[in-house]
């Protein structure tokens, strides 16, 4: 670990930061990883990991309330211990944190502790971290490199995002939290008000629900979880609804007043008509924007877009030699998207031949709400705004044997199909353990094949995913099992 | 004998690689060292140098070409004192091939980088020049696999481009979706108008448009005497001068089908026996196959208009109705009354317009409104006993349909012998018009018809 310069400089350990981080390394590039806080980012810290853990904790208890139905006997009541609940929650992200460290380490890749700042092309200057490591997330990795000044041929941005706040609504993490602060509550809350049913909104209204909290959801959209399929996200609402969740669509929060341990919001309604509800908590969830701040973007002339750095499709900036991946390079913000975002950029930057842009097309995403949503590609709704001749396909969990017996029967698999070419355009999964199902579909569009492949490919028996071949057979006309 | 020239390979591993671009013609002098050729893998691109001198006889895998195996034969260098007939049976199959002979693939061990990118020519051993088979195509061309989605095969079939003529940019050079939008916008990759299977096979000699031997060359062929001579009419004239005119100026395709004729032949009975009879006892319609035929054709360019068209040089000129020309044989040639939007009208109707014009035609009083323009014609042999044929599109027509005896065939059913009547057409198509895989479509959306022929009721 000698010297300052670098042929790659990454800003951001998250999984867009670390993955091209370890690709430029197998690129044989001399590479860097800038963190300030936590290696792995929010990502595996305070967000899709973390969150996933709690949502187990939440599965079991769900599971263990219905276990009569499955014909078993539970003595006495299953309860949550919230302290052990965020302990194996925290347990799990400080596992993955040390994971990250063991990775730069052998992929020889140099850490830089602390906040970064690019002073001109080519060369950032480092210093010391104001972020203080949350326990218990391991302590600052031995062996990183302090405050300097490094510099590096390309440099790559990848400083991702942090929640929204609306004026007014500002978060304090004590009475109006971010997802920060919902993930390690001291005490589970009774009651609570989610603003926005985004990913984030909706997994921690499912999961407090579980819990046993009464959450009312409120979104300003028609819809809860926006960006999916308008039918997907009906049946979500009233599976959701059916656990209890309250649910307000085309609802604004205009006021949050503070009481001494609980807020009472002033929720607006399409109608005009307002109604207060008073609650433990509320928790904002109404977006993310990105980390552009403090970089010293603007003196060098990097062009930003609504909050984020505009780049093209292989990660680069105006400014030669500076580039941008995940979060902070624009939406979708997805772990997944920020990993190929940045694999792509760096293979561009090695020269490598046949590295294509990413299609944003064909990016899936996941929601850990119970019951599951997943999805890849364009709505019917959107397909048709974009004047596209579909088939859609159709197919529920109530037919599927596997659902039947698992006991989980509510749910639906949605394709949608171009019609002229077999063009697979759209796939939408509501139910359980979609989010795992809903990767056949990605490699199916990556693969670019049409809904005859598709229908030659044999899905095992019994399986929930029996239920997406049905789908392809059902946009055909050729469903079996229905 | 000439030199062969191999595919070389640019590392030990390689197996085979794409012929990026020639860089000498067909009768250029090379030397030694001049740079003939670029190969690329997906790693690199580098040159392929002469190791002899001579003159480029022929080049056997087109530029462009993917997936040349190493060590196939590129090309071939004439020596010295030697001409094209040299080239006579040299040239086939891998250069690795030949008998006893070492095929001289650099060797690995010996082979510093840029030694290895020579292309090592094997002088071609004399005693077993391989059976004369033409030269290796193109890889694409002659049916090498051409690495393509499922999605960028069915955009290029629906869209006629020619994946040959399309660089892969997806994982190893595999044709993607990307590609053919990329050809689409530039307008390249069309498919070549004529595909192998279309073209007359006796195009040895004669050029396209050569004019055919004169009277007196043909009259001096036989003994005077030995025949009479009747001078033509006016229809043998117009017979004559259109149907050379179609043969030369429209690129005919032809394509088949079987179709079984049970449930057609059923229904047209119970068709017939239903006829309302009038007070002599005659039944107000007799329904033949080649009424059903004609409908069953109208109602196919309806199910696929594309394919009801006709050329003209500036556009396509797409038919609202399906105009079926019907050819009548008549003494002293043909003629081919229309029945004009076939696709709207009832069996009877057709079937008793049919019985009147091919009177007429019979008695040659037809009008011209009454068998000039149509869509499209049938030809009926059937009745003949001709299994099958293929007829000569008559302009402004895309298409014209052959129709071949209805007899009992044995046909496979449930993996079973079993016996049908079966019919078989051929569709002949103006190219220009009506590219093969429409013809197809077409003729799959006609047989529907004849084997479902409820479905031409409704």
């Amino acid at each position: 670990m000698s010297g300052t310069s670098y042929d790659v400089i990454i800003i951001g350990s998250g999984p867009g930061g670390y993955v091209t981080a370890i690709r430029a390394a197998q690129l044989g590039l001399k590479t860097a990883i800038v963190e300030r806080e936590h290696l792995g980012g929010i990502c595996l810290n305070w967000g899709c990991i973390p969150t996933k853990a709690l949502l187990r904790s939440a599965e079991i208890l769900d599971h263990a309330n219905h276990a009569k139905s499955y014909g078993l006997k539970l003595e006495g009541k299953m309860t949550a211990d919230v302290k052990d609940v965020v302990a194996r929650s925290r347990g799990v992200s400080a596992r993955l944190n040390g994971g990250v460290a063991f990775l730069m380490k052998k992929n020889k890749i140099d850490v830089i502790w602390g906040e970064a700042k690019l002073t001109k092309p080519g060369e950032i200057v480092v210093s010391k971290s104001s972020k203080p490591v949350v326990e218990p997330q391991n302590p600052v990795p031995k062996g990183v490199k302090g405050e300097g000044t490094y510099t590096a041929r390309n440099i790559i941005v990848a400083t991702g995002a942090r929640p929204r706040a609306l004026p007014g609504i500002e978060p304090d993490g004590k009475l109006i939290w971010t997802y920060f602060e919902a993930m390690k509550p001291d005490v589970m809350p009774k009651s609570l008000v989610v603003m926005g049913s985004g990913a984030i909104g909706i997994e921690f209204a499912s999961f407090y629900r579980s819990m046993g909290a009464e959450v009312t959801v409120v979104e300003v959209m028609s819809q809860v979880m926006p960006v999916e399929d308008a039918e997907i996200s009906a049946l979500a609402r009233k599976q959701l609804e059916k656990r209890g969740l309250k649910i307000l669509t085309e609802a604004k929060v205009t006021k949050v007043e503070k009481g001494a341990n609980s807020i009472t919001a002033h929720v607006e309604t399409k109608d005009g008509k307002v109604q207060t509800i008073t609650a433990d908590r509320l928790i904002s969830a109404v977006g993310v924007h990105g980390n552009i701040e403090g970089l010293g973007l603007e003196a060098l002339g990097v062009k930003t877009d609504r909050g984020c750095i505009a780049i093209d499709g292989y990660g680069r900036t105006n400014v030669p030699g500076i580039h941008a991946i995940g979060d902070v390079a624009g939406p979708p913000m997805l772990a997944h998207k920020a990993e190929h975002e940045g694999v792509v950029c760096i293979e561009k930057i090695a020269g490598l031949p046949n590295v294509h842009a990413m299609d944003k097309a064909k990016i899936p995403g996941c929601t850990y709400c119970n019951p599951q949503v997943a999805s890849v590609g364009l709505t019917e709704a959107k397909a048709k705004e974009q004047g596209r001749d579909i088939r859609v396909g159709r197919y529920s969990f109530s037919a599927n044997g596997k659902a039947i017996a698992l006991g989980e029967d509510q749910g639906m698999i949605k394709t949608i199909f171009d019609k002229k070419t077999g063009e697979l355009i759209g796939a939408h999964m509501v139910g359980t353990e979609v989010t795992e199902l809903i990767q056949g579909f990605v490699v199916a569009m990556n693969l670019e094949t049409t809904e005859e492949e598709l229908m030659h490919t044999i899905f095992p028996h019994p399986t929930l995913s029996e239920m997406m071949k049905e789908s392809v057979l059902d946009a055909y006309g050729k469903v079996l099992n229905a | 004998m000439p030199i062969k020239i191999l595919m070389p390979a640019l590392s030990p591993t390689m197996e085979e690689g794409n012929l990026a671009k020639w860089l000498v013609k067909e009768g250029d002098s090379v030397s030694s060292g001049d740079v003939i050729a670029e190969i690329e893998t997906d790693k690199a691109t580098m040159e392929v140098e002469a190791v002899d001198e001579g003159k480029i006889g022929k080049i056997l895998v087109a530029e462009g070409s993917e997936g040349v195996k190493v060590n196939e034969v590129i090309a071939l260098l004439l020596e010295e004192g030697e001409d094209a007939s040299a080239l006579e049976g040299a040239g086939s199959g891998a250069g690795g091939d030949n008998g006893g002979s070492k095929p001289s693939a650099p060797a690995p061990e010996k082979s510093a980088p840029d030694a290895a990118a020579k292309s090592e020519a094997a002088p071609a051993p004399a005693a077993d020049a391989a059976p004369a088979k033409a030269p290796p195509a193109p890889a694409a061309a002659d049916g090498g696999r051409i690495f393509a989605s499922p999605l960028a095969r069915r955009l290029a079939s629906q869209n006629s481009l020619d994946l040959a003529a399309i660089g892969g940019s997806g994982p190893h050079g595999r044709i993607v979706k990307r590609d053919i939008d990329e050809a689409l916008a530039a307008g390249t990759g069309k498919a070549s108008a004529a595909p192998a299977a279309e073209a007359p096979k006796a195009a040895a000699s004669a050029p396209a448009l050569a004019k055919g031997p004169s009277s007196e060359q043909v009259l001096k062929l036989f003994e005077d005497g030995s025949y009479e001579l009747v001078p033509h009419d006016g229809m043998r004239k117009t017979i004559a001068k259109r149907l050379t005119e179609s043969k030369q100026t429209i690129p005919h395709f032809y394509v088949s089908v079987d179709c079984e004729l049970d449930a057609l032949l059923a229904l047209r009975a119970q068709l017939n026996d239903a006829a309302p009879k009038d007070k002599d006892g005659k039944p107000a319609y007799k329904l033949s196959v080649n009424d059903m035929t004609i409908k069953a054709l109208a109602l196919a360019l309806r199910d696929v208009p594309d394919a009801n068209v006709s050329w003209t040089d500036e556009a396509m000129v797409k038919h609202k109705h399906s105009d079926v020309g019907v050819a009548v044989s008549i003494p002293g040639g043909l003629i081919t009354p229309i029945v004009r939007s076939a696709e709207m009208k009832p069996l009877s109707v057709i079937s008793n317009e049919m019985k009147d014009m091919g009177k007429r035609a019979k008695e040659r009083k037809l009008k011209p409104e009454e068998y000039q323009g149509g869509t499209t014609a049938v030809s009926n042999m059937g009745m003949m006993g001709v299994k099958d044929f293929a007829a000569v599109v008559n302009p402004p027509h895309a298409t014209i349909l052959a129709v071949g005896a209805g007899e009992k065939r044995p046909v496979v059913k449930d993996d079973a012998l079993a016996i049908a009547t079966v019919m078989t057409v051929t569709l002949s198509t103006d190219h220009r018009a009506v590219d093969g895989a429409l013809g197809a479509e077409l003729l799959a959306a006609f047989r529907g018809y004849i084997e479902n022929p409820m479905s031409m009721l409704v």
